[in-house]
């Protein structure tokens, strides 16, 4: 599954990428995502279920629109 | 080492909103602009200091970056900067990277590298004070030895939290090049495995709390996805009412000051045409504008505490899904945000965007943002026009000041809706904001931001109003000074322009307001102030109100809603372009818009028969 099918405050860990570019995904890592850390859906959107906050591992805070977040593979077996 | 020496160069990297800016400020005395959200700064400042030693130190502030890529135009000044690469300047002797100690984990990768650099290297970590209020702890040895290069832990806006840097800076000015500071080992190209290296060293250092800390729990409010519009909404509304309901006294004291000040000079000089000159060209068109200075200082203290509090970024998440539907890029909010002070400093902000194309849908509509300059336009006319009645609790005056503001804004929605789909055609760009940790703003720093928004106020009154008011009373006095404005150069050229404007319901004297309105939006009202003669802003409501019908007021003030820009906007555009066909394009869809809405508001009032 991809970040943007999380269900809202369910904590998952980050699996890889699927960017549509390879520039998107250097994007994607240089403001913090990478794999092995733990993501959760913070708050929405009135609309559309967009933007995201994304809580990344506990320190930063990261909007983003649901196109960019499918854009990150996260699997939730194992996260505390 | 001799004072004369050649100063040690030292840049400041780091990622966006980590508090270069702050620290460079704090250390050089700088006045680079501060504010609580990614991107604040697009170019590079330079500023100096004195090691306690007497070296002479050179702080290079620097936008910040993420990584080594340079995906915007701000990014590559930076990785230009430390690659030495930049016109004029040469590589610096040293980096000093600057991290937000909350946010190890996820800014380490851009700590290592900066080892590829190949210059000597101390990392800074900021903010430690917020970072031990959410109980984040850091082995600082530990994190010293893993990365192999000195480590110094401050809280860049206090003294105290200082003192650790100005000692080491003190040291490394001594002798950079040798053997105190080694050059850190490069860690290659592949940001993958940098980031793997940069997790297991924060894994092994850092500690994090899983508890959600103070600014996810503001969140909660801010954007909760109806009370967080609720508020904002509250916040613009409460805003705009506090401009009208508390600059009242002081605005008073301003203009009896002005009115005293003119009364005084008229007194003790001779009639004549020094005496006209000074009562009715300068002090009436300076007084003019500089009696909203309350007003304007109102706006920026909300201004400056949306900024500094960090909850600007929450109002662009907020506003994002209306963004996205016209096409514009999440981070164009910031831009925009920065026109509302003036639209140059927005025009360049929006160097943060990658995408150019978005990035010239930015420009574009960056200019009907209401810049603090239109600002004494809307008060003397709104103040002329609108009746000082109350709508429920709110006062009708700052209802209608808020809804130019929006109109600029539903506007500049509207354009760029255009625009994207015309000349600058292309997919929506992606969302990707880090939104920063909420802080109480310093209160020295926030007086500061305050007292320079009032500096520059009177500094545009003092070196474009006053030479305008000059040359306007000049060209509204002769060659027959009778008086009579209609027989003056400005009578002339207005009544050449009249015809053109007369269908929007326009007159003489505000076709004559206009020309100079291009140099700066406010020298409109000065100009109003001279043609009208009147000696203070009380007499030239009274006069416009008199003069003018409502259609016709309300007509002007559509007007300057778009108010095709100023000559400085236009020339900023040319710069930031690189090409005369944008501006040329600002320019004529900006006028049109001004003059078909003036037309459409001039018409629709008389039809109701106001």
């Amino acid at each position: 599954m991809t970040l943007a099918d999380l269900a809202l405050q369910t904590r998952a860990r980050i699996s890889g990428f699927n960017a549509k570019t390879s520039a998107i995904e250097t994007r994607l890592r240089e403001i913090g995502f990478a794999e092995g850390d733990v993501v959760e859906i913070l708050h929405v959107g009135l609309f559309g279920k967009s933007p995201l906050n994304i809580r990344l591992h506990d320190c930063a805070s990261i909007a983003m629109r649901p196109s960019e977040a499918a854009m990150i593979l996260v699997e939730t077996t194992g996260v505390e | 080492m001799p004072q004369d020496a050649k100063p040690v160069r030292i840049a400041l990297l780091g990622a966006p909103n980590c508090g270069k800016s702050s620290l460079f400020n704090a250390l050089t005395g700088g006045r680079a602009k501060v504010a609580n959200y990614p991107g604040v700064t697009v170019e590079y400042a330079k500023g100096f200091m004195v090691s306690a030693k007497g070296r002479k130190i050179e702080l290079l502030d620097l936008p910040g970056v993420y990584g080594d890529c340079g995906h915007s135009a701000d990014e590559r000044v930076t990785i230009d900067a430390v690659r030495g690469n930049l016109d004029g300047e040469a590589a610096p002797d040293g980096i000093m990277v600057v991290m937000d100690a909350s946010h190890i984990r996820t800014h380490l990768h851009n700590v290592l590298q900066a080892k590829n650099y190949g210059l000597p290297m101390v990392v800074v970590l900021n903010m430690m004070d917020m970072a031990a209020r959410d109980g984040v702890e850091i082995d600082l040895v530990e994190l010293e030895q893993e990365l192999g290069v000195p480590v110094i832990a401050c809280v860049a806006v206090r003294t105290a939290g200082r003192e650790a840097i100005t000692n080491f800076l003190t040291e490394w000015a001594e002798d950079i090049s040798a053997k105190y500071v080694k050059i850190p080992k490069p860690v290659g190209d592949d940001l993958k495995s940098i980031q793997h290296t940069a997790r297991a060293i924060s894994t092994r250092t850092v500690i994090t709390p899983h508890a959600r800390d103070t600014s996810e729990r503001f969140d909660d409010l801010f954007l909760h996805p109806v009370l967080g519009v609720v508020i904002l909404a509250a916040i613009m509304f409460v805003m705009f009412q506090a401009v009208y309901a508390w600059s009242g006294p002081a605005m008073g004291l301003i203009e009896a000051g002005v009115g005293q000040f003119g009364a005084l000079v008229g007194s003790v000089l001779a009639d004549g045409w020094l005496k006209a000159l000074l009562v009715d060209g300068i002090i009436a068109g300076v007084g003019a504008v500089i009696v909203f200075l309350p007003q304007i200082l109102i706006l920026f203290a909300f201004i400056l505490a949306l900024e500094a509090s960090g909850y600007l970024a929450r109002a662009a998440f907020l506003v994002d899904t209306l963004m996205a539907k016209v096409g514009l890029n999440g981070r164009a909010f910031i831009p925009l945000l920065s026109s509302f002070a003036c639209a140059i400093p927005g025009i360049m902000a929006s160097r943060t965007i990658e995408n150019e194309r978005d990035r010239l849908t930015t420009i574009m509509i960056a200019p009907l943002m209401t810049c603090s300059a239109r600002w004494p336009i809307y008060f003397l006319l709104v103040g002329a026009f609108i009746p000082k009645t109350s709508v429920g609790i709110f006062n009708l005056q700052g209802l209608v000041m808020s809804w130019l503001v929006l109109a600029g804004i539903v506007f500049a929605l509207l354009a760029s809706f255009v625009f994207k789909r015309t000349l600058t055609k292309g997919a929506t760009p992606p969302l990707l904001m880090e939104l920063p940790s909420y802080k109480l703003p310093s209160l020295k720093i926030y007086l500061l931001g305050l007292w320079q928004r009032a500096v520059i106020f009177l500094n545009r009154a003092g070196r474009i109003i006053l030479p305008a008011s000059i040359i306007i009373w000049f060209l509204s006095t002769y060659p027959n000074n009778d008086g009579n404005v209609r027989s003056s150069f400005a009578g002339m050229i207005g009544r050449a322009i009249e015809p053109v404007l007369a269908p929007i319901g326009f007159n003489l004297e505000m076709s004559i307001a206009l020309i100079p309105a291009m140099a700066a939006r406010e020298v409109a009202v000065s100009t109003l102030a001279i043609v009208y003669n009147v000696a203070d802003s009380d007499a030239l409501g009274v006069a416009v109100a008199a003069g003018w019908s409502i259609p016709m007021g309300l007509s002007f003030l559509v007007w300057f809603i778009f108010a095709p820009s100023c000559l400085a906007t236009l020339a900023i555009t040319r710069r930031e372009t690189n090409s005369w066909k944008w501006p040329i394009i600002m320019f004529v869809y900006l006028f049109v818009l001004s003059y078909v809405a003036s037309g459409i508001v001039f018409w629709a009032a008389q039809a109701f028969g106001l």
